[in-house]
């Protein structure tokens, strides 16, 4: 146990090490990003200002900002003060970016939560159903929804099932995620659970094909393995063997994806929040894109990077602590 | 006439396979096969590796892949051994061997492996006296199978076999990887097992250990068996069919020959 902990803290440094030089990366490709596209952050300020302003007090704006030092030193300045807690203030909003990515990642992510929970549960106990009937009619019907809705885009889907569930049925909001009229404190729980549940399985779709498919085969490949052959030969029936080896042989790989999936996930929330006038991080991030609002935007970005980072950091942590092949095979 | 434990009659088995294209071939792997196992003997099915003698346990046992085909008779205790009655025997009446390490879960300790999915209480006693009479150290069933070596994974398969009360025991190259002492052991166990009334088919490609601890050589040859001769007659070398004559002259101890083809 004493050589589990150590070992532990010696992936965690590791990971620890990869995940800052990750988000050096980030910070300069996407500052080199911002700074070569045609984005005018003093323009996008002088326009959230509503004055006219003159050409002299543009010069004088501009050398406030640092625009007109070099690249490197803008950066450098620009990293020392995310450094300090101070990733600026979002031109769009008029408020400190951290705050705004603290209060929209709450929304977002209670949305992805849900749709992450709910991919991976349909996914995995669809693809135990695949591969447990593999080849025959539970499978094929299955197969063919996944690669229909794997092929369906989110938007699309999205707005399909505002037309259908929410317009004409009327059995779910239209958007947000709280009723309109309603002031924030008063808003109960079961209400921004009603909101979030069409989102929610909008953006689970777009995973839980992927799971799916990948359990499938994986599952399939253990019915044919020699230790389920041996399984038979011991008179274990079908519900047994999935229970006693098949589960422990693909749950391991499920898991592992399931988290490195947070990439896609926090790029389907994007589209969903949109779909669904959702005030999350994603609706947050294409605003700031839309509205060239640049220090918003290096945050969102910067944070997703991280969110992702630590979604594949827990995916290999994972791996480390549940396979016994790498917990066992270092002693 | 003794009731037999096991009689099999011209046993085919054959694979179909989907070559270029939708051309369809039967590939033929046991062909015209007999065998028939007396309750109190170890019958050794002895011929070379890859000619499907693995194949014929999983004949018996119902477990080939779907898409086998099987054809000629197999009695067990004189009744039909149909897919049902296979269900109902595996496990609990017939008890494989298998081959390797390949068959053990890579992610289940070997402990819970061995004692099987219809535990009972006494299960854990019974493991714990069979791996101590093959010379497993104590801890062995706390391990995972890439733990062990080949010839510890072959012990605590056989003491998986040996954890049921079945009748029939098919082992499928049960010793390599075993030491001398450890394969005497677990030939020993099947040698008991035998006289208290069971029965041991032991499948090996090794004619020494077949003529040596079986009572019954079935010489396996081509997808079946061209002859079956009393260990006696084995040792011997009174043997009538050229392969049988031909195995056993390239015997070290026979003079190592080897005809070419």
């Amino acid at each position: 146990m004493k050589g589990t902990v150590s070992r532990l803290i010696r992936i965690f440094f590791s990971y620890g090490v990869r995940l800052v030089s990750l988000l050096l990366a980030v910070t300069v490709v996407t500052f080199a990003l911002v700074s070569l596209s045609p984005v005018d952050p003093v323009q996008q300020y002088i326009l959230g200002l509503g004055a006219a302003v003159s050409p002299e007090q543009r010069a004088e704006i501009e050398d406030y900002w640092g625009v007109n030092e070099p690249p490197a030193e803008r950066y450098l300045g620009w990293l020392s003060q995310v450094l300090h807690g101070n990733l600026g203030e979002s031109s769009l909003y008029r408020r400190p970016v951290a705050d705004i990515i603290g209060e929209r990642f709450r929304g977002s992510l209670a949305l992805m939560l849900c749709a992450w929970v709910l991919s991976g549960v349909t996914g995995f106990v669809l693809g135990c159903v695949m591969g447990m009937y593999k080849d025959r009619l539970p499978d094929r019907i299955l197969k063919k929804v996944c690669y229909i809705i794997s092929s369906l885009p989110t938007f699309w889907l999205g707005l399909v099932f505002l037309l259908v569930f929410s317009v004409q049925l009327g059995w779910f909001p239209i958007g947000f995620s709280a009723p309109i009229g309603v002031l924030d404190s008063d808003v109960t729980v079961g209400q921004r659970i009603y909101h979030l549940l069409l989102p929610a399985f909008t953006l689970s779709l777009m995973s839980f094909a992927n799971i799916a498919l990948h359990t499938r085969q994986k599952l399939s490949d253990v019915l044919g393995s020699e230790y389920v052959l041996f399984a038979r030969a011991r008179g274990e029936g079908e519900w047994t063997i999935l229970c006693r080896h098949g589960l422990r042989n693909i749950l391991i790989p499920a898991l592992t994806l399931q988290f490195a999936s947070f990439a896609e996930l926090f790029g389907g929330s994007v589209i969903a929040e949109n779909v669904f006038s959702y005030p999350g991080l994603g609706s947050a991030a294409a605003a700031a894109g839309l509205n060239s609002d640049v220090p918003l935007l290096l945050g969102v970005t910067l944070f997703s990077a991280l969110f992702v980072g630590v979604g594949n950091m827990i995916a290999n942590l994972l791996y480390g602590v549940i396979d016994p092949h790498i917990r066992e095979g270092e002693r | 006439m003794e009731q037999t434990l096991l009689e099999i009659h011209d046993l085919s088995v054959s694979f179909r396979m989907y070559d270029r294209g939708f051309e369809q071939t039967d590939l033929q792997v046991i062909a015209g096969l007999s065998l028939t196992v007396y309750p109190g003997e170890i019958v050794a099915v002895a011929g070379s590796s890859g000619a499907g003698k693995s194949l014929l346990a999983s004949a018996i046992l119902g477990i080939l892949p779907s898409n086998a085909a099987v054809k000629g008779q197999l009695l067990y205790k004189g009744r039909e051994l149909t897919p049902a009655l296979q269900k109902q025997l595996r496990g609990t009446e017939i008890a494989l061997v298998p081959q390797s390490v390949e068959f053990l879960d890579p992610l289940m300790k070997v402990g819970a492996q061995a004692e099987g999915h219809s535990r009972t209480a006494g299960s854990a006693d019974k493991r714990r006296e069979l791996f101590r009479r093959f010379g497993l150290p104590d801890g062995t069933e706390k391990m995972y199978p890439f733990q062990l070596s080949g010839g510890m994974a072959r012990r605590v398969l056989v003491s998986a076999a040996l954890m049921t009360d079945a009748e029939l025991i098919i082992a499928d190259e049960p010793t390599p990887g075993m030491s001398l002492d450890q394969a005497l052991e677990a030939l020993k166990m099947f040698r008991e097992l035998a006289d208290e009334g069971k029965a041991v088919i032991l499948i090996t490609h090794d004619i020494d250990l077949a003529a040596s601890f079986a009572d019954r050589v079935a010489v396996f040859y081509e997808g079946t068996t061209v002859e079956t001769v009393s260990a006696s007659d084995f040792k011997a070398g009174t043997l009538s069919h050229p392969y049988s004559k031909a195995l056993w002259r390239a015997l070290p101890q026979n003079g190592f020959e080897y005809e070419r083809k």
